[in-house]
């Protein structure tokens, strides 16, 4: 009896520290330390389980109690290793990719764990179901499912493994809508009316709640996978929440209720960084269109800047602000960019670095990948303060960014990113783009920023391209 | 109607929690700099890994002969640990790169 005592002061103890966490999780001071008390709190937790729990004394037979223990333990000694591992594999850039995957795995557990909860309600372990407590089990199961093949999709997305096209259906949001009325009456029909066939019809809404998550995240752009991934990991902190009311567990409860809650926030936090709404994102389906854009005439021409020029512009100016994107990343290039900024700080030009809130592949990202290079947060500047600094700065280079300096999103109102909040590069005396190719970006819409009266362009991989840049202005 | 208000007599302490629960959710994260959007996503993805604890109950409550639920459970606790370890170490991670520049 002493044991559940000690097990509920535990539980209280973790519920304390994922709110405080939490908490310092959201100031850059604090952040680390709380993080680790989320998982401190996290592990007394799963600890306190493993030994205090009533249910771990339920087998009076020792053979049987020790085959438990040793499947927990394998299990949590195997999935501790490989996510260990995989945390620390990953690289910066894939970061938001392995977020999603842990996520989905996050909502597989829970998904598992209602199939075998229902298997035991349905075997009369815990008496006949109950529709309360059944209706519950099939809450978790399909969130769950949902959660599972949706985060796997917006991974698969993530790494290019997919194309949006070729999983998207023709009137897609009609069968999306389709599928999610089967389900709730494949939920009804199971509490209600199934009576002992039940368990069958709880393993076919099993099928159709997996198909349904890949289903939600097919028609959604790969540009929007952050969103996505925002919401599905609401969805997944319901579901534990929802398991915690099965199994009368307060910490799940309060633990998925929190993740919930501040995951809808972060949600509309993110969309309103890409000024969207929730319902454009998970709706409109994004990046098939950029019709309008940038049809019209035939006198677009670019021009191309060599590098010695390049150089000598860098060189020579008072203010430059580098536009980091994603493609900088990709070619592993902030430390020679960080070189390259250092190189010219030592020759009295003054470096901004412009970070929209949506850089890299989800918001805060590109921070990330910044200060991995050592870039001081100092330098780094939000959209408003750069947009002030690029209406002074006499030089802006892009590297491998194209949607968050896309003029369209201002004046034209055919493009599908019309109304983001965009840095205004072409506010500096000269724009010098530097890509791989003239390809579109990420979200698929072609950029005018490139036929612009200002701006130059500088072809290349961006890491060959700044390995040859520093060489010319160290030679300068 | 009699029997909604007997249902929220008698899981006050239930309700109170989650409306509770809800708003501190919203109110701690209310006002985060973009900076922090995908360590604090991240963060909270792996405390709702806490439905692992779930899957270990589920494990304890199978009978010791049905394998397929000791099989689920099994899996679920992988799973779950998977989410609770790789999700607190990638966040870790992620921070670790705000603190250098600290120096």
């Amino acid at each position: 009896m002493l044991t559940t005592h000690l097990l509920d002061v535990l539980y209280f103890i973790a519920a304390l520290s994922f709110v405080i966490g939490l908490k310092m999780l959201s100031h850059p001071d604090s952040a680390r330390r709380g993080n680790i008390l989320a998982a401190i709190g996290m592990g007394l937790a799963v600890l306190g389980t493993l030994f205090f729990h009533p249910s771990a004394s339920n087998d009076v037979v020792e053979d049987d109690r020790m085959l438990k223990l040793m499947l927990l333990y394998s299990a949590l000694a195997i999935g501790g290793f490989i996510g260990w591992r995989a945390a620390y594999k990953v690289k910066m850039t894939s970061m938001p990719q392995m977020v999603s995957l842990f996520n989905g795995l996050g909502g597989g557990c829970a998904a598992l764990l209602a199939v075998a909860e229902m298997k035991l309600q349905y075997a009369g372990v815990h008496g006949h179901p109950e529709a309360a407590g059944l209706i519950l089990v099939l809450f978790t199961l399909f969130f769950g499912s949902v959660s599972l093949t949706g985060s796997l999709l917006a991974f698969a997305k993530l790494e290019d493994l997919v194309k949006d096209s070729a999983i998207t259906l023709p009137r897609h949001t009609i069968f999306n809508l389709g599928l999610l009325a089967i389900i709730l009456g494949l939920i009804g029909y199971t509490t209600w009316g199934a009576g002992d066939a039940g368990m069958t019809w709880g393993l076919i809404l099993f099928g159709v709640a997996l198909v349904y998550g890949f289903s939600f995240v097919a028609p959604i752009g790969g540009a929007d996978m952050p969103v996505v991934i925002s919401v599905l990991n609401s969805c997944t902190g319901l579901t534990a929440a929802a398991a915690g009311i099965i199994y009368d567990n307060l910490i799940m409860l309060v633990g998925g209720i929190l993740v919930g809650a501040s995951g809808s926030i972060l949600t509309v936090l993110m969309c309103k960084a890409m000024n969207r709404s929730l319902a454009n994102v998970l709706i409109g389906s994004f990046g098939g269109g950029g019709t309008s854009a940038a049809a019209g005439g035939g006198d677009q021409t670019i021009r191309e800047i060599s590098l010695t020029d390049t150089a000598v512009l860098l060189n020579y100016s008072s203010s430059v602000v580098i536009v980091p994107g994603y493609g900088l990343a990709v070619a592993q290039a902030q430390k020679i960019c960080k070189e390259l900024d250092s190189l010219l700080e030592a020759n009295g030009v003054d470096v901004k670095y412009a970070i929209h809130p949506v850089a890299g592949r989800m918001p805060g990202h590109m921070n990330v990948l910044m200060a991995e290079a050592d870039v001081p947060y100092t330098k780094l500047f939000d959209l408003e303060e750069a947009n002030d600094a690029l209406k002074k700065a006499d030089v802006a280079i892009i590297i491998g960014a194209n949607d968050v300096v896309n003029p369209a999103a201002l004046d034209d109102p055919g493009s599908p990113i019309y109304g983001m909040p965009v840095l205004e590069v072409w506010e500096s005396k000269t724009v010098i783009v530097m890509k791989r190719s003239m390809k579109a970006g990420y979200a698929g819409i072609e950029n005018p920023l490139f036929f612009h009266a200002k701006t130059k362009m500088l072809f290349g991989d961006a890491k060959d391209t700044l390995q040859k840049l520093v060489a010319e202005v160290k030679a300068l | 109607m009699e029997a909604l208000l007997t249902f929220i007599h008698e899981n006050l302490l239930l309700i109170y929690l989650l409306a509770f629960s809800i708003l501190l959710g919203i109110e701690v994260i209310s006002k985060v700099p973009a900076v922090l959007h995908t360590p604090l996503m991240s963060g909270a993805n792996a405390i709702h890994g806490v439905v692992l604890v779930g899957a270990v109950i589920v494990l304890f409550n199978a009978p010791a002969d049905d394998y397929f639920s000791l099989g689920l459970g099994f899996v679920a606790v992988i799973f779950g640990t998977l989410n609770v370890v790789g999700g607190f170490a990638v966040t870790d991670r992620m921070l670790e790169m705000f603190k250098k520049k600290k120096k």
